[in-house]
């Protein structure tokens, strides 16, 4: 079964269709691309898969549940984790708290707990600690644990949203342009990472990209989006080799 | 193998940085404790400078508290002198409705629970309609319930005689009170009579209980939840964190503890009335917070002594003090928040630091971050 | 006194209240930040029109012109030096906390210019009042010129925003300063324009409302400040129109919760329709919701 299936979804913002029809299916396991040029509609998607938009139209599922219309954080609780086009860190607080921070609904003890440091207290900040260190260690961060995340360069901060966004334990990981401004080597680096996160944690991925290298490098499927319609789907190869995309992305 | 034991020495090295933190600002406040029981001992100390001990309390407390909802929650409060107002009313009206009939210490120990309780309560009943505001709209809306708990209070009469206790908004006869009774808090007079029961050692606990409650908060599950919330609201749901919560948890713990510096405030002066819970009063701590740093809490403690001691001192200066807060408030922000100032500073950094300029950005830019 | 007359003191008190709401709704709206020296910038204007009256004899007319003048230049000014430099701030904190600092400034500097107590604040409006109804409602002249002042202030300020050049672009920087910088549009005069405006507008307020009620001290601007925001708030921030039913709706809730409930806690009344109205309907009830982009 489908891990996310979606249907019919729509929304317009007075009166402009900004996703129209939008169905998506995605297996377990799966690496998803979703292409498109810019203002096509694909973080709107991303917006809506995660609830910071409620949908005019349609039905979201994930896992068989039926999620629409429901708030970021129920749907995050449900098993959606994403990263932000317009990188979005506690930049404030340390790379190691930022990734604790993520497993916020996976270990918890109540404020008096925290407050008067009872000995429940010390067992699930180890336990954080330490699980966060392993997955900061994936990303190749774990040296920076105790660097402020603001102070991270540009490429680390990316992958520690990744990270942090897994520390949520998800179903499916939504990445919106996770190679944004970064340099070819970094790309490559980070492609590498994407696969192994996929295998390691077992996890289903849906990106969004720009850049073609990585897009037929790692997704084994793709949607198009053209004026939040969509133009192609299907296996990688022969969507980016369908004239209607190439001529979306050429310009007629 | 040797991996994981680096990774426990970096845990190590962030715990042990985050507990000199802690320790330093309660040695900070044993030392200033001892230094001053020193002088008190050998006489070595005016007048003027005893009377002040308990308000240095009071400020302190006040300020870390505000700090806790402005440093580590991100939001603006400027109605914390209303928090403060509740705690104070609450506590003496207690206090002195139970008179004698309980000795002075278990009698203060639940004045300061309960004037604790009670603003904590009134920051929840606020909290829950106004966090959901942002910034700017939040502040205002502070500011306002600051002012209509002012107002509200100096229409309140209330008494109590061998029947309970009598409200009244009107005035002290509407109160319809047997002959037995006594008027406590009497309008726009306010609340007299309330035992002096604040002393400089019982204020020093109360900062230590205060530090305990804040920096354990901060470096908690909840707390790191709250400074999400204050870093990147959008982030922090998108891992499911419900942002409003965490917020109205910060802010009610900040307004208990508000109430807190209020009891101690009721319990060292014979008369208490609204006028020193203003909005001038909240800005005044909003002066502390931000010249220590906002989420500074060693900052906020040594402004709030600073300014409120210096210009005692001072007093030649008197005429100039606000102006001068005035100018300080202003000049600290454009030096510490301008992206100018900001680039400026690192830029000069760098070079004063080239050599060693990866660990100074670290050690330097630990302490107050926004 | 009778229904209407409360009625009409409270339109009067609305419209100085529109008057302040109107420079506090534009520099919320172009520049998105509560201006908190707005306040003080009408006991400035107060400040200088009586000094001008009382110790140069300057009259009325120019007196108020000069009191213009000088508040746009320190509304100009402290925009640059204490707002600008923290436009880009990485809090919006940052800039709300200096307006603080300005505004507790110019209430300090007054206070050592011209001492706590307060000052008789001198008749600039000199017109006779009208009768109706065997005296039974007498509207000064003063509430006349504050009544008319706020309609010709409102128009002229429409048709500014939407018919002039600045205007369109005051709405672009509204919209989006980058965009507005990127179309051409000098994103830094327009936001000092507001500014010059605003103030100039409060220096009208604060000889209408000390006109009113005649006693200026250094913390003549503060409450009608935060009350013109309530105000602003209340009609929409960043709507013109808003801000004028708004100032009005405010004064007259003000007025009327002084006649018939009680004096002590009108102020609470207000602060509550302020709280009521962000609950039910934040955006106000001109004003249009804006939501964080993702």
């Amino acid at each position: 079964m489908a891990i996310l299936e979606v249907n019919r979804l729509s929304i317009s913002f007075g009166g402009l269709h900004a996703v129209d029809d939008f169905n998506l299916s995605i297996e377990k396991g799966e690496m998803y691309g979703l292409i498109g040029p810019n203002g096509a509609g694909k973080t709107t998607v991303f917006n809506l898969l995660t609830g910071v938009y409620k949908p005019t139209e349609g039905i979201i599922r994930l896992d068989g549940k039926d999620i629409t219309g429901k708030n970021t954080i129920e749907i995050n609780k449900t098993g959606i984790a994403r990263t932000f086009q317009n990188i979005r860190l506690f930049k404030d607080m340390p790379v190691l708290d930022n990734v604790k921070t993520g497993f916020h609904n996976h270990y918890s003890y109540s404020t008096l707990t925290g407050i008067l440091r009872l000995p429940k207290y010390r067992r699930v900040e180890n336990t954080l600690d330490e699980r966060s260190m392993e997955i900061l260690k994936v990303f190749d961060l774990d040296k920076e644990a105790a660097l402020l995340a603001g102070n991270l360069p540009y490429g680390k901060q990316r992958k520690l949203e990744i990270a942090r966004a897994l520390a949520t334990e998800p179903k499916l990981l939504l990445l919106d342009e996770p190679a944004a401004g970064m340099n070819p080597y970094e790309t490559s680096e980070l492609m590498e990472t994407i696969r192994f996160v996929r295998d390691h944690f077992d996890m289903t991925i849906l990106l969004i990209e720009h850049d073609m290298k990585l897009v037929s490098g790692i997704c084994e499927k793709l949607t198009v989006l053209n004026f939040g319609r969509t133009l192609a789907q299907g296996i990688t190869s022969e969507v980016l080799s369908d004239p209607a995309v190439i001529a979306a992305y050429l310009g007629e | 193998m040797g991996e994981k034991q680096n990774n426990i020495d970096i845990i190590k090295s962030m715990r042990r940085k985050t507990l000199r933190k802690s320790m330093l600002n309660y040695g900070i406040v044993i030392a200033a404790y001892a230094v001053m029981q020193i002088m008190i001992a050998t006489g070595n100390i005016s007048s003027l400078l005893k009377g002040l001990l308990v308000p240095l309390c009071v400020y302190v407390i006040a300020a870390l508290s505000l700090n806790l909802v402005v440093g580590i929650s991100g939001e603006l409060s400027l109605g914390h002198a209303g928090f403060m107002c509740i705690g104070a009313y609450t506590s003496a009206f207690f206090s002195n409705a139970v008179g004698n009939t309980l000795p002075d210490l278990p009698r203060f120990i639940l004045a300061i629970l309960i004037g604790a309780a009670f603003a904590g309560v009134f920051g929840i009943l606020i909290g829950i309609p106004v966090l959901r505001l942002k910034g700017d709209y939040l502040a205002i809306v502070t500011l306002a319930f600051g002012e209509i708990i002012k107002n509200l209070l100096n229409v309140l009469y209330a008494g109590i005689d061998s029947h309970g206790l009598h409200f009244s908004t009107t005035s002290a006869m509407d109160l319809h009170m047997e002959p037995d009774g006594r008027q406590i808090i009497k309008g726009a007079l306010g609340i007299s009579g309330t035992p002096k029961n604040s002393t400089f050692t019982i204020g020093v606990v109360l900062i230590i209980v205060t530090l305990i409650i804040v920096q354990n908060l901060i470096n908690s599950r909840n707390g790191r939840a709250i400074m999400a919330t204050r870093d990147n609201r959008i982030a922090a749901e998108s891992i499911g964190i419900p942002v409003t919560r965490f917020k109205l948890l910060a802010f009610a713990i900040s307004a208990s503890l508000a109430g807190v510096a209020g009891v101690l405030y009721a319990h060292n002066l014979a008369t208490l009335n609204t006028k020193k819970f203003d909005y001038n009063t909240s800005i005044l701590i909003l002066v502390f917070v931000v010249l220590g740093g906002i989420g500074n809490l060693t900052g906020s403690i040594i402004a709030a002594v600073v300014l409120t001691a210096l210009p005692e001192m001072l007093r030649f200066l008197n005429n100039y003090r606000m102006l001068i807060y005035a100018i300080v408030l202003i000049v600290i922000m454009l030096f510490n928040w301008a992206p100018a100032s900001l680039d400026l500073r690192s830029r000069l950094r760098e070079k004063l630091f080239s050599k060693h300029k990866s660990e100074k950005r670290e050690e330097g830019e630990q302490d107050g971050n926004s | 006194m009778s229904f209407l007359t409360y009625l009409k003191d409270g339109i009067s008190l609305g419209s100085v209240y529109a008057i302040i709401a109107l420079g506090y709704t534009m520099v919320y709206g172009i520049a998105k930040m509560l201006n908190f020296a707005h306040g003080d910038v009408i006991m400035v204007g107060a400040y200088v029109v009586l000094m001008l009256l009382t110790r140069a004899g300057v009259p009325g007319i120019l007196a108020v012109v000069i009191a213009m003048a000088v508040c746009t230049i320190l509304g100009i000014t402290i925009e640059k030096v204490a707002y600008r430099p923290l436009r880009k701030a990485s809090s919006p904190l940052a800039v709300l906390i200096t307006a603080i600092g300005v505004s507790y400034l110019l209430q300090n500097i007054a206070l050592l210019m011209f001492g706590a107590d307060g000052k008789t604040f001198v008749d600039v409006i000199k017109l006779p009042s009208l009768s109706f109804g065997d005296g039974k409602l007498v509207i000064s002249g003063t509430t006349i010129v504050t009544i008319l002042a706020c309609i010709i202030i409102m128009i002229c300020l429409t048709l500014f925003v939407g018919k002039t050049k600045q205007g369109h672009a005051m709405q672009a920087v509204s919209e989006d300063k980058d965009a507005a910088q990127l179309m051409g549009v000098n994103v830094n005069g327009t936001i000092s324009l507001t500014f010059a405006i605003g103030s100039a507008l409060a220096a009208v307020a604060g000889v209408l409302l000390c006109s009113a009620y005649p006693i200026v001290t250094p913390y003549t601007g503060a409450m009608p400040g935060i009350k013109a925001f309530v105000a602003a708030v209340f009609g929409g921030i960043g709507s013109i129109p808003g801000a004028m039913i708004g100032g009005i709706l405010l004064g007259v809730i003000e007025i009327l919760s002084k006649a018939y409930i009680s004096s002590q806690i009108a102020d609470a009344i207000v602060f509550g329709v302020l709280i009521i109205v962000l609950l039910v309907k934040p955006s106000g009830l001109f004003g249009k919701n804006v939501q964080e982009k993702v």
